[in-house]
């Protein structure tokens, strides 16, 4: 299995506290890393570092190192799903599904939009305004996305994907994120919520080493 | 050699070794720009010659001028610093441009009140609407906006950045400001007199004016030397040495 | 997908926003409106001496309009999330952007533009230098956006963002007010205007090219903070 994302020596500090310090770690395909720790203690910021929106970590990050192909994009093969769920509230959630999609250059057939937001349990909500949905419907709207078939997507990082969601949808989405490693995509995911599978790791942050 | 030059660049660019070195550098620039300045203003004021046109008046020229022309560099380093700063990433970069702001306030300030008590005599108005002091007064806007900025940021490292990029934008744009303002100016107001005098000057009076400009920029540069060190243990507080130095200063908690 | 059809999902998604939205579309129109209309309350009714002034207190009046509305170009997307996509996109984010702040040109700056003759009247602008005026506005409120757009960028993430955008940008379009009005000016005196003409086109044209790079590398602060 090929590497899809090595970090090295990655340190971050915030308000005068070291969160983390000589963080490095590898990743391959089929590899579920499952991000643990108190409140406040990096895991948000450091999956942020990982796509590159955040410029407080230092070190060093590399997306598919084995990659020669230089011409694509990393961005292209990452989704990332964020605490903040990027559900703009005038839009349905058709139109925020297809609007996200085409963010990366994917088009997707419209069945497979609907197919996608009647498995996260939004049926018959797919033509509404967002902003008539409920917290945990606004969640599954971004999280539709990962429900979407997508050859090009070879990693995901979500943060916190777990909350607010009922309890079969909480099944539902761990067995997708099991299907989609066990067919070598690779996960990063924080969550307080447990994740089992034998392709699960563990990373503790906010324990002194 | 090129070895030596990048280690060299690191270390002057670490703040604790800026904090250390520029403790004797601003010492001396500060006295040699108060020698020049005594110099500069005891000639200009007292024994360079008086001006055909406009008597005596026409001394404040020797602080209007190099605090004009002060303001102008000084937008443009702060520019040339960000951009250091956001490439190389270099936070004492960011320090520096920062604590340039409020000097280059002071002195574009200095050059509008110089220039409206030079206005009194000459147009007969505190305020005229001339070229150089309108652009003059679009720079100080131009600060003040840096400034306000940076203030507003509740992360320090965001202001940085944030105001590198403000004057990365304003400085491309300054000198089609410039070059605006005085295409206006020439559209509603042909022929006032203009504030500086054509080149062939007196060399009586040139020579104290440019001593002048050579040492408001000493002086600047102490000035920016200073504030930049109490920038630096404002920001690197948590840092052992930072710490020492502020218990021998007696001003830690 | 191309890059086009991406483009114009872009572009299409925001001008449904905007009008999902329109009753905040109508303010700056009615900011236009108002301030126009209290000039001559506030200086003078006499038509001459307005007709003098015009061209400089339409393109005041626009811009100032225009600029208060850019407050909210990146706010709702920033606070509900969608920016962090954005600019994670593999779609080159300085054209995102730039899709953004011309859909704010069509929903804000072009009505700007359209209404100005009507207000033109009231003041007395003569006849003649009204589609000079459109001309100008239409380009002038272009390079607003695009300029303004790095002033919104910068301060999405502050909670009290509006002020200080306007503190921050008008310094920087001293240029365009100056020859966006002599333009205007200009034609009205029966004077050659190309020259003017020529250099708001330039400026807008240097904007297009430039504040994209900048809007993006603010919008990564303010996301990264």
């Amino acid at each position: 299995m090929s590497a899809v994302l090595t970090a090295d020596r990655l340190y971050c500090e915030r308000d005068e506290r070291v969160l983390f310090e000589a963080l490095s770690f590898q990743l391959d395909q089929g590899d579920i890393l499952h991000l643990k720790g108190p409140n406040g203690s990096g895991k948000t910021t450091l999956l942020r570092r990982l796509v590159g929106l955040s410029h407080v970590v230092e070190g060093e990050v590399r997306w598919f190192p084995e990659d020669t192909e230089t011409s694509v994009e990393p961005n292209e093969k990452i989704w990332y799903i964020a605490h903040r769920p990027a559900v703009t509230l005038l839009q349905s959630p058709l139109e925020n599904l297809r609007y996200g999609l085409a963010l990366h250059g994917h088009q997707v057939p419209s069945e497979h939009l609907w197919q996608a937001l009647a498995q996260v349990g939004l049926r018959g909500f797919e033509d509404i305004p967002s902003h008539q949905l409920s917290a945990g419907q606004q969640r599954r709207v971004a999280l539709a996305r990962l429900f979407v078939s997508v050859p090009a997507v070879k990693a995901w990082v979500l943060d916190e994907p777990l909350t607010a969601l009922d309890v079969q949808a909480v099944d539902l989405l761990k067995d997708r994120i099991r299907a989609f490693a066990s067919d070598g995509g690779c996960v990063i995911m924080t969550s307080h919520h447990g994740i089992e599978g034998d392709q699960v790791r563990g990373l503790t942050l906010g324990v002194p080493a | 050699m090129w070895q030596t030059l990048v280690r060299w660049f690191h270390k002057w660019t670490s703040p604790k070794w800026f904090y250390t070195l520029s403790k004797p550098l601003s010492f001396w620039l500060g006295w040699a720009a108060t020698l020049l300045l005594v110099t500069a203003l005891v000639w200009g004021l007292m024994f360079a010659p008086i001006e055909r046109l406009q008597g005596n008046s026409y001394r404040i020229i020797f602080l209007h001028v190099p605090a004009a022309f002060l303001s102008q560099a000084i937008y443009a380093a702060i520019a040339v610093m960000g951009l250091i700063g956001l490439v190389w990433r270099i936070k004492l970069s960011f320090y520096a441009a920062k604590q340039c702001i409020p000097v280059g306030i002071s002195m574009a300030v200095l050059a509008l009140a110089t220039g409206a008590i030079w206005g009194k005599p000459t147009w007969g108005t505190w305020w005229e609407w001339d070229a150089r002091l309108t652009s003059m007064l679009v720079l100080l806007l131009l600060y003040l906006g840096l400034w306000a900025l940076h203030n507003a940021m509740e992360r320090p490292e965001s202001g940085d950045r944030a105001a590198a990029i403000l004057a990365l934008v304003g400085v491309v744009n300054l000198p089609i400001i410039k070059f605006s303002v005085e295409w206006w100016n020439t559209l509603h107001q042909p022929a006032t007199l203009k504030i500086t005098e054509p080149p062939p000057m007196h060399p009586m009076m040139l020579t104290p004016l440019l001593l002048s400009i050579l040492g408001f920029f000493l002086a600047t540069a102490a000035w920016v030397l200073i504030r930049t060190r109490l920038e630096i243990l404002e920001r690197e507080r948590k840092a052992n040495w930072a710490r020492e130095e502020l218990n021998q200063m007696g001003k830690v908690e | 997908m191309t890059m086009t059809a991406i483009l114009a999902r872009v572009l299409r998604r925001e001008l449904q926003l905007a009008y999902r939205r329109r009753a905040d579309l109508v303010n700056p129109l009615l900011f236009f409106l108002i301030v126009v209309t209290l000039f001559p309350i506030g200086v003078t009714p006499d038509l001459d001496k307005l007709a003098e002034m015009a061209a400089g207190v339409l393109w005041v009046a626009a811009l100032l309009a225009n600029l208060l509305s850019l407050d909210l170009l990146f706010r709702s997307d920033f606070e509900d999330g969608s920016l962090e996509q954005l600019l994670l996109a593999s779609t080159p984010p300085t054209l995102l952007v730039l899709c953004k702040v011309i859909a704010h040109w069509l929903v804000t700056g072009l009505p700007l533009t359209l209404l100005s003759p009507v207000l033109s009247v009231m003041l007395a602008l003569p006849a003649g230098a009204v589609p000079l005026l459109m001309l100008t506005l239409a380009l002038g409120t272009l390079t607003l956006s695009l300029i303004g757009g790095v002033g919104a960028a910068l301060t999405v993430g502050l909670r009290k963002g509006g002020l200080l955008l306007t503190v921050l940008i008008m310094p920087m379009f001293v240029p365009v007010i100056i020859f966006g009005t002599a333009a205007v000016q200009a034609a009205g005196d029966g004077l050659p205007w190309a020259g003017q003409l020529a250099l708001l086109a330039a400026m807008a044209l240097g904007a297009l090219v430039l504040t994209p790079l900048a809007t993006v590398a603010a919008l990564r602060i303010a996301v990264g903070d």
